[in-house]
């Protein structure tokens, strides 16, 4: 299924999108998906404004874009932790209900990996106590078997030599192999990270990345990883979803979108990633604008150095989400006026 | 000339486990305009060498060495001259700015306290109109010095942290990773700044970071530290484009180029942790670790040796090759 390569399976690809099969292989959509926050000063700030997304079994999928861009906000929506205005999650073709039972149920699958480590474990439960935390609480057998599964799995080894030990006498690489164990414990089948390496250091962060990967190879996860960080998804991610204050701007294969960028957004994200020398560096003016006051037309374009008069007035088309899974016609796309030019009538 | 100049420094943390030595004599200059980058792994002593510019080390530490800033020792000055060095000659940028600012007052007010303690004859209003400047130097807008801290977001936070140590017009900046908890693009828009402040004020600077790419397109030379000693130091375009320490090597390979196709599904590491500092292994320190070690390592202790013009590296294997060529 991965990495895909364009030509290996010809077959396929000559099917119509629609006619390929979706539903079966995608672990989670989004379809239209809208959260919005009460703002400050009474305003409401549309955090998520209409995300397509689709999650193929065994990907993994990296959700990228500045702070405020809503990815953060977009991956707790997938986890049930915030309902959505309008819209609807659905895992295994069928929609997130939002009732405790069917929620903890859906959890069990689907588990969350934090950034900072240090903050995510309790330091006075030993290591054993906090991956054994997930079993206890969805009353799991053979919780001993399973916690140290879990933590061989995620390269803690041997686990009886950490299952005494406190959060405070492992190194920062080891607190996140122990969250990650904690999330494997559970055997779900999604896991969904958010920024997972950006609290550590250069050296640890290309384990836990490998890490990722052969998580995905062994044990068949698929993964959503929430970054600001390029890099990674040049290292692990085989499909990437870029936001820009609450829809995705671009979307496609890793290799094509990170070599072939289409939106003016992806191109500045891009060229400020310190090692790309060969471009010149787009650096953005300022920061996002407030959520509770989006910009007419593409949301995009008081910031947008290639800005045109369409943009001011006219909103880019939201990006669908029908992926072609098991086609290797994965479509690379662009909610950009540039690249697909709005109809005539509407100017 | 150089503003900051270091030489064969040395600190040691005296703990009830006996003596950690977390810097192992460091010389390190930076001239005026000048921009260096000091990289490593958390451990290796880079916030700790940063501590000896202005003594902010603590009571259990003894230094050697000497530390000129300007051209005098810091370690041989009373009291009151290290207290106006601190600001007036010499200021950093801590790490975690977004955590640094007092949450109940108002920007310009802490930007004025530095002003008003440490310049001669500084009234309420000069320091106000001095605050104003400030703020527009680090593009922000002056009105920005009625707003409080939780108003700002965290790259305009650390905007103020840069002014506040510009405060004083201070001849040596060091900053210790300024970006750490910034998201790309305001790492790049701070990271412009920098370089900006640092040419247009002929300013010495010293940027910490544990990511090399981010100091190899923003200084002009590079200090690679491990278990409180420079393993390398070089041109900065030279040392990313060449590094010739096998822990150079791993720490760039950490952070991939986009588009290499070798780098793809296949992040690269550096398995292990950094040493304890009280407890450091025999020979060159990082031989546990190094895939290129061999059984020289383990006993010779290897010290900073030329490897080519301004570039230097600790290794014996480095040194062999040079010697083969």
């Amino acid at each position: 299924m991965y990495p895909r390569r364009a030509g290996s399976s010809s077959d396929v690809t000559t099917l119509e999108p629609e006619l390929v099969p979706t539903k079966a292989e995608n672990v989670i959509e989004v379809e239209d998906l809208h959260v919005t926050f009460a703002g400050r000063g009474g305003g409401t700030a549309r955090a998520v404004d209409g995300v397509n997304l689709a999650i193929p079994k065994g990907e993994i999928v990296a959700l990228v874009g500045e702070s405020g861009c809503g990815k953060t906000t977009l991956a707790r929506t997938i986890l049930g932790l915030e309902k959505p205005a309008s819209g609807v999650v659905k895992f295994h073709g069928k929609p997130l209900e939002y009732r405790n039972r069917a929620l903890k149920k859906y959890r069990k699958n689907v588990q969350l990996v934090l950034q900072d480590p240090t903050g995510s474990l309790n330091p006075r439960h030993s290591v054993y106590e906090a991956v054994a935390e997930g079993p206890r609480t969805h009353r799991m057998d053979d919780e001993a078997g399973r916690v140290s599964r879990a933590m061989a799995q995620a390269g803690l080894r041997p686990p009886e030599r950490f299952f005494l030990r406190y959060p405070h006498e492992l190194s920062g690489g080891q607190r996140q192999r122990v969250v990650i164990a904690g999330a494997l414990a559970l055997a779900p089948e999604v896991i969904v990270a958010d920024e997972p390496v950006s609290s550590l250091d250069a050296s640890v962060r290309g384990e836990i990345l490998a890490l990722l990967l052969k998580l995905r190879e062994e044990l068949g996860l698929t993964l959503l990883v929430v970054t600001h960080d390029l890099g990674l998804a040049w290292n692990i991610a085989d499909r990437i979803v870029v936001m820009y204050l609450g829809r995705v701007v671009e979307q496609g294969p890793t290799e094509e979108v990170l070599s072939n960028p289409q939106h003016p957004y992806t191109k500045a994200l891009l060229s400020v990633v310190p090692e790309m020398h060969a471009v010149e560096q787009i650096v953005l003016l300022g920061e996002p604008p407030d959520p509770t006051k989006i910009p007419s037309g593409c949301r995009f374009h008081p910031r947008c150095p290639s800005a045109f008069e369409p943009c001011k007035n006219i909103s880019p088309t939201i990006l669908s989400s029908v992926i072609a899974v098991g086609s290797e016609a994965l479509p690379h796309e662009a909610a950009c006026h540039l690249v697909n030019p709005p109809p005539a009538e509407s100017r | 000339m150089a503003v900051l100049e270091m030489r064969d420094v040395h600190l040691t943390y005296h703990t009830s486990e006996g003596p950690v030595p977390a810097v192992r004599g460091v010389d390190l200059s930076v001239a005026e305009g000048e921009v260096v980058g000091v990289a490593g792994e958390s451990g290796c002593g880079k916030s700790t060498l940063i501590s000896t510019v202005l003594r902010l080390y603590p009571n259990n530490a003894t230094v050697e060495g000497e530390v000129l800033v300007e051209g005098e020792n810091v370690f041989d000055m009373k009291w009151n001259r290290m207290r106006a060095v601190r600001w007036g000659e010499a200021a950093v940028v801590f790490q975690g700015a977004l955590h640094s600012l007092n949450p109940i007052q108002r920007i310009g007010k802490q930007l004025a306290e530095p002003i008003l303690i440490h310049e001669k004859g500084a009234t309420e209003a000069k320091a106000m109109k001095k605050v104003r400047e400030l703020l527009e130097q680090v593009n922000l807008p002056a009105r920005h010095a009625n707003a409080y801290p939780h108003q700002l977001s965290g790259g305009q936070k650390q905007r103020v942290m840069i002014a506040l140590a510009l405060s004083c017009d201070p001849k040596v900046l060091l900053c210790d990773e300024p970006t750490t908890a910034l998201d790309v693009m305001v790492q790049a828009q701070i990271l412009d700044l920098l370089k900006g402040i640092a040419r247009d004020r002929r300013m010495g600077m010293v940027i910490i970071s544990h990511d090399l790419s981010v100091l190899a397109t923003n200084c002009d030379r590079i200090a690679i530290m491990y278990a409180g000693r420079v393993v390398e130091q070089g041109n900065a375009r030279e040392l990313f484009d060449r590094p010739a320490h096998p822990y150079t090597q791993a720490l760039m390979g950490a952070f991939p180029t986009i588009g290499d196709g070798q780098s793809r599904y296949a992040p690269s590491g550096l398995a292990g942790d950094p040493p304890f500092p009280g407890d450091l292994p025999e020979g060159c320190s990082f031989h546990p670790r190094c895939p290129r070690a061999i059984d020289k390592c383990k006993t010779v202790d290897v010290v900073l040796e030329p490897i080519g013009p301004r570039r230097a590296a600790a290794c014996i294997r480095v040194e062999q090759e040079a010697a083969a060529t």
